[in-house]
């Protein structure tokens, strides 16, 4: 199959192809799908965050 | 002269493409900064620069020259490595671990990999150990980097290799330490752009010069005849063929290296890398995961199934289509380098040498073998070596240059010197090809494309390192709490920290501690960066690129995999389950490669020095000494982390409330 000798090496050929049709795939049908709104938390981890940056 | 092949030209693109990535740093700093800044302000980081950032860091030198040249030795079936790396390090990653890590890492206020593996399990010493094992085995990934980086820049532009490692740690350590820590996401962008655009030429250009993607596997695999000798016998079948497969003899050894290194290691390790992990703590919600897929699936693929491919498709080039044009400056009978094991007498090809000055500068450039001399083996037979090479076809030119057709396997083509010795180095694989198949104006383009991959990820990895040493083990050694640490009721923690800590305000003792801290930092990214250039110094050939990324890699996965996943998933995975489980993965890892991996352990020499014999305490047991740790550490890690935390008793209600939020149950 498309001039590669041993089908193990073909079919993981196709698969990374395939993965990567469906990384697009999914991506694409979920693209608005899964928002969550900022919580405390994430407000809270962001600025230590940005303070430790800072400092290094 | 040093830089015989450096042109005004090629001089002029690199310090523009760091002008290039020197000016985004600074139009990050002075305005929108880094994906945290983002979400502080509570904006969202477009996803395709999510995935770019994510990609950059990803994938390295380490994966397009090292495992691009372990392509063009064994051929196609590394792309069982490339469907991992997107399968496993795009997919599941994006989609099964980035949210519940997201989520977790913000509530516990985690900020390093260790911290949140500390916190999740309640343990400083987890925190600790986490944090000591990635200080002393970063640098191993870190010098794979740089070896990569270094191969190119040797080969395409005539450096030595000791000047073009200077060179590279230089420019990377400078970009690392002038604001590459901060990873700007505008810079990681821009790399990443730049690595796509490389890897898409390259591979356009490959596939048209062998006549198109099934003639090209065609005749790559008619060409399995040419498959080295040593090669062959431990399995390899062919370029586009998988390696024989089997248990207990020498000629399987290859399916296991394959696999169980190359594929698995690498493959499976990259769901715990700590320096990946942090990238989804930056996300604001799992839409952008879910849209970083398309660009992050795409630029996988573009990176390691491109440099795979090519690696493989190399050989065609170099068997059928290529031609030296030079002059032919000496002849030197030489036992170029093949395998060489730490403590045994290397494996060695006796053959005349040509050396040929193509660019007319008066030095050799190019090293090519003519033919192979006969030799007597070690039981008293001839070795035919002048059969077993491919002599090449040499045809003078009228000027006193020759026109030379190496037909050569790609492994037989990557002559190098080491030292007074030459050496067959498949890491030269991928810069011969560059430099001999590609125009000249490539050569520029894909230097860039290895900074660019070498600076996004090396920049990720001294942060990593640094704040492992720093922030993981001697905040954490030094007694003293951090200011982002939570609650200790929200916890479960018992220790007790000062009022002002919990504040954003700082005493000043916290102050103290920070400029501590930062100087640990500091310290450590530059004790670090140094362990890799002084370990990228000392290797050279046996594709030592891959090796190094692999035990990384497969260390990681044993040590941290099971510990973190459960965390994740599991409400009742204990502390002592988790740190058993990490203690079993390192101490089997370890264990692995001293006493049994026989590469690592004839390195490292122990048995040799115990035992007097072989490096491997499994050497009569064939292929043992040629699997990889992971294969036994992670089953055992994970099973360890399953047995005693069913035997433990379970986290504190209330942590884990914290942990899963307080509506989970």
């Amino acid at each position: 199959m498309l001039g590669i000798e041993d089908k193990w090496v073909a079919l993981a050929y196709l698969l990374c192809l395939a993965a990567s049709a469906l990384c697009i795939t999914y991506g694409l049908l979920r693209w608005n799908q899964g928002d969550e709104p900022v919580e405390e938390a994430d407000q809270r981890w962001a600025e230590h965050e940005t303070r430790e940056s800072e400092e290094l | 002269m040093m830089f015989a092949q450096v042109d005004f030209w090629d001089l002029a693109w690199v310090l523009l493409y760091l002008a290039a990535v020197g000016y985004l740093g600074w139009l990050g700093y002075s305005h929108t900064k880094n994906a945290t800044d983002y979400l502080v302000a509570g904006r969202k980081v477009h996803p395709f620069i999510m995935a770019m950032s994510y990609g950059a860091t990803f994938i390295s030198t380490s994966a397009i020259v090292g495992f691009g040249g372990v392509a063009g030795l064994f051929g196609m079936s590394l792309l069982w490595l490339t469907f991992f790396n997107i399968f496993a390090g795009i997919f599941v990653a994006f989609i099964v671990l980035g949210g519940p890590t997201r989520r977790m890492g913000h509530r516990l206020d985690a900020h390093t990999f260790p911290e949140l593996m500390g916190r999740r399990f309640e343990s400083r010493f987890i925190q600790v150990l986490a944090g000591l094992i990635i200080f002393c085995v970063m640098p191993l990934y870190a010098a794979a980097v740089l070896i990569g980086g270094t191969e190119f820049m040797a080969t395409a532009f005539g450096l030595d290799y000791n000047t073009a490692l200077f060179v590279f740690a230089v420019v990377t350590g400078v970009y690392v330490f002038f604001g590459g820590l901060k990873g700007v996401l505008y810079t990681d962008t821009f790399q990443g752009v730049i690595m796509t655009v490389g890897m898409l030429i390259l591979l356009i250009w490959a596939y048209v010069s062998v006549g198109g993607v099934v003639t090209g596997h065609t005749d790559l695999t008619a060409m399995k005849d040419q498959v080295f000798i040593g090669f062959k016998k431990i399995g390899h079948q062919g370029w586009t063929s998988m390696p024989q497969f089997g248990w207990g003899k020498p000629d399987y050894n290859l399916w296991w290296i394959v696999v169980s290194t190359l594929v698995m290691g690498v493959g499976i390790g990259v769901l715990a890398q700590p320096q990946l992990v942090l990238r989804f703590l930056t996300v604001k919600s799992g839409r952008e995961l879910n849209r970083a897929l398309v660009y992050g699936g795409t630029f996988i693929l573009l990176m390691t199934g491109v440099a795979f491919t090519v690696g493989a498709l190399s050989n065609i080039y170099f068997f059928k289509r290529e031609k030296v044009v030079g002059r032919i400056l000496s002849r030197e009978e030489a036992k170029v380098i093949a395998k060489k094991e730490p403590g045994q007498k290397p494996a060695t090809v006796p053959c005349v040498l040509l050396h040929v000055d193509t660019t007319g500068s008066g030095k050799a450039d190019t090293h090519l073998v003519e033919r192979g001399i006969d030799t007597a083996g070690p039981d008293g037979k001839t070795i035919p070596w002048s059969k077993l090479m491919r002599q090449a076809q040499i045809t003078p030119l009228p000027d006193g240059r020759a026109e030379i057709l190496p037909r050569a396997s790609s492994f037989t083509r990557a002559v190098v010197p080491a030292g007074p010795d030459w050496v067959f180095n498949p890491d030269s694989i991928i810069p011969t090809y560059i430099t001999a198949a590609m125009p000249r104006w490539f050569k520029v383009v894909f230097l860039l494309t290895l900074l660019a991959a070498a600076m996004s990820t090396m920049s990720s990895q001294c942060h990593t390192l640094g704040s492992a040493i720093g922030h993981d083990v001697f905040e954490q050694l030094s007694g003293r709490e951090k200011p982002g640490q939570p609650p200790p009721q929200a916890t479960g923690d018992k220790r007790t920290i000062p009022v002002e800590f919990a504040n954003s305000g700082r005493s000043d003792s916290a102050a103290q501690k920070s400029n501590r801290t930062i100087v640990i930092v500091r310290a450590g990214i530059v004790v670090g960066l140094l362990l890799a250039v002084t370990f990228a110094y000392f290797t050279r050939g046996g594709y030592i690129i891959a090796r190094a990324t692999a035990i990384f890699f497969g260390l990681c996965a044993s040590a941290f995999l099971p510990a973190f996943v459960g965390g994740l998933f599991f409400r009742r995975i204990t502390k002592a389950g988790a740190i058993s489980s990490m203690v079993v993965g390192l101490v089997v890892t370890g264990f692995w490669l001293v006493f049994v991996k026989e590469a690592e352990a004839g390195a490292i020499g122990l048995v040799r020095l115990v035992t007097g014999g072989p490096n491997s305490i499994l050497a009569n047991y064939p292929n043992w000494p040629v699997v990889d740790p992971l294969f036994v550490a992670l089953p055992l890690s994970a099973l360890t982390a399953l047995v005693v935390s069913l035997f433990t008793r379970p986290p504190a209600d209330t942590h884990l409330a914290k942990c899963f939020g307080a509506g989970s149950s």
